[in-house]
């Protein structure tokens, strides 16, 4: 049988050929939550009535809301913390970054195993070739409690890509173009399995940006095989056997879509939502006051190096907010030590602590009414940033710092 | 018997329950915002029984289970829709609350609806029209019938259900 990389995770966790189509019951290798999704999870938890946890496959990271922006944020912080105690959970971060960074940052991810996490971006394992699935707080609670969840074995839309992308794009552009093509429900149930040359020849950032989309598209996870540089990227972080992980030559694909990197262009999704997107040259001149540069999408050193390159010995715009939050305490660091850091703050950016700072509109750079943002990150539903009558554009990199320079949307072709 | 409350396509989870309400575990807590921003009469008006009826792909976005928890807690035992996003879709059945595949388009806001779960039927008594449903997977329906996935586990010796 020709196998998916789904199927092959699977088939390899219960020791027979599993195709996709078939419910299963399989046991998960990590546990992943965070500060506003594992206080749910531990009411579930509470509720069952089994003393064991498995904690050796658990992993709680404080992102959301770190460091407490309010007393009730505070009381959920404290109360993970007395639960992590209390079952001996040793793999817990705080204030280091956001969890799908961080599961990459400490060698977490590995190549062929299965992953759950209470949040939807928990795709981003992917990248990893891990079967990474965003799950609510309950299932969390039942997977802590049983080591197991179950899985309805997704089909797979096969993504191939080909050449090399223009100066000026980068991965953002290509999976926003991605996400127009399939469609915001495109992918729902199913699993996306991005490759071909141009997605051998990415470095994890990048590949990693691919994989954090897939939940945009309904899909499941966002798995991409692991070669030299997964193996590269993770040596140094963990003591795991790590494979190179392959699909089959000619597996059983739902569809196949075939990609050019040549012709992307830049992309900005206009409000409120993904199925906007268009070429940055329709929205070009559209006032934006805050430039938003972070996430689990587009929040690393190679995003911010972008950034520094453009504005470096400039201003931004007469009342535009930059407001930038490294996905990680070590991104961070890397920023200082590239002086990256400098750069932005003496162009007039703003500096957060790491996490997930404003993506989710709970503190750090929350939108008023009528407020328009530019964003890095992965998603613009309405209201996602602060006001239900605030607007959220998503683009890449290249086009959040024109635009911070311009305070508009601006076309980095045209800098 | 419950009426319907009608919504679109793509309902995510952000209207469902905004981000920045969700920073409570109680259940009715969260039922007091549940839609407020696009239906702020649904909190304060909703019924016992009544029904979510929805376009494709309901429940998109994040995997916040207070968007599932809300809806139960707002008294809803279904919502109807033609296609789920996968993680509410678990969501719901963990929680209790029935995720029910069905056509709707015909469906209009207030029209008064029964959902007979083991032949797979929604009578639209406005309409005086049937529609036919799709049927929950077994293995589903017990957790439901178990009133979620945490009773459903305490009542089985903590072992999930078998697949098939
Ligand atoms: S950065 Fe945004 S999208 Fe990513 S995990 Fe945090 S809140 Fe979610």
């Amino acid at each position: 049988m020709k196998k998916t990389l789904t199927e092959k995770i699977f088939s390899k966790k219960l020791g027979r050929d599993v195709s996709a189509g078939e419910t299963i019951l399989c046991d998960v290798d990590l546990i992943m939550s965070h500060d506003t999704t594992t206080p749910l999870a531990i009411q579930s938890f509470e509720k069952l009535q089994m003393d064991k946890l498995h904690a050796d496959k658990v992993v709680i990271v404080f992102d959301h809301i770190v460091p407490a922006p309010h007393p009730a944020g505070a009381e959920l912080h404290k109360s993970v913390y007395a639960f992590a105690e209390k079952y001996g959970i040793q793999r817990v971060h705080y204030g280091e970054g956001i969890s799908h960074q961080i599961m990459a940052e400490k060698g977490y991810l590995t190549p062929g195993s299965v992953l759950v996490g209470a949040d939807s971006h928990t795709c981003t394992a992917g990248a990893f070739a891990m079967f990474g699935t965003g799950m609510g707080s309950t299932d969390i609670a039942v997977a802590w409690a049983t080591g197991q969840t179950w899985f309805r074995v997704p089909e797979t839309i096969r993504i191939n890509i080909r050449g090399t992308l223009p100066q000026h794009t980068s991965s953002k552009d290509l999976i926003l173009t991605i996400t127009k093509e399939v469609g915001t429900i495109g992918a729902a149930y199913k699993a996306l399995e991005f490759g071909g040359p141009t997605v051998d020849a990415f470095e994890m950032p990048d590949r990693m940006t691919l994989s954090n989309l897939a939940i945009e598209m309904g899909g499941k996870t966002g798995l991409i095989a692991s070669d030299g540089k997964t193996i590269d990227y993770l040596k140094s972080r963990t003591n795991e056997t790590l494979e190179e992980l392959h699909p089959d030559p000619e597996a059983n694909y739902e569809k196949i879509l075939e990609l050019d990197a040549d012709n992307i262009s830049p992309q900005v999704a206009a409000p409120h939502g993904l199925e906007k997107t268009v070429d940055v040259q329709e929205l070009k001149g559209i006032k934006i006051d805050q430039v938003f540069f972070g996430t689990c999408t587009n929040g690393r050193v190679e995003d911010f190096q972008i950034l520094a390159d453009i504005i470096k010995g400039r201003q931004v715009a007469r009342k535009m907010r930059l407001v930038c939050t490294p996905a990680s305490k070590e991104i961070y660091l890397q920023m200082i030590e590239r002086g990256i850091a400098q750069t932005i703050l003496e162009s007039g950016g703003v500096i957060t602590n790491v996490g997930c700072g404003p993506c989710i509109g709970r503190h750090q750079g929350v939108l008023g009414d009528g407020e328009r943002c530019l964003s890095t990150m992965n998603r613009n539903f309405q209201g996602r940033m602060g006001s239900p009558n605030s607007e959220i554009f998503v683009s890449s990199p290249a086009v959040a710092a024109v635009t911070a320079l311009a305070g508009e949307i601006a076309d980095p072709r045209e800098m | 018997m419950g009426r319907a409350w009608v919504f679109g396509d793509n309902v995510n989870t952000d209207i469902i329950t905004p981000g920045r309400y969700n920073l409570t575990t109680d259940p009715k807590e969260m039922a007091k915002y549940c839609f407020c921003e696009v239906r702020p009469d649904f909190p304060e008006q909703v019924k016992e029984g009544d029904f979510v009826v929805a376009g494709e792909h309901f429940g998109s976005g994040s995997s916040r289970e207070s968007a599932a928890l809300a809806i139960h807690a707002s008294g809803i035992k279904a919502v109807i829709a033609p296609s789920f996003a996968r993680i509410f879709y678990r969501n719901a059945i963990n929680v209790g609350l029935l995720p029910i595949m069905a056509p709707t388009g015909s469906i209009k806001d207030g029209d008064e609806f029964s959902l007979d779960l083991e032949n797979s039927l929604l009578h639209n008594k406005t309409q005086a029209t049937e529609i036919v449903t799709q049927p929950l997977p077994a293995f589903m329906l017990n957790i439901q019938k178990a009133g979620g996935i945490v009773a459903y586990l305490n009542a089985n010796g903590g072992r999930l259900p078998e697949m098939g």
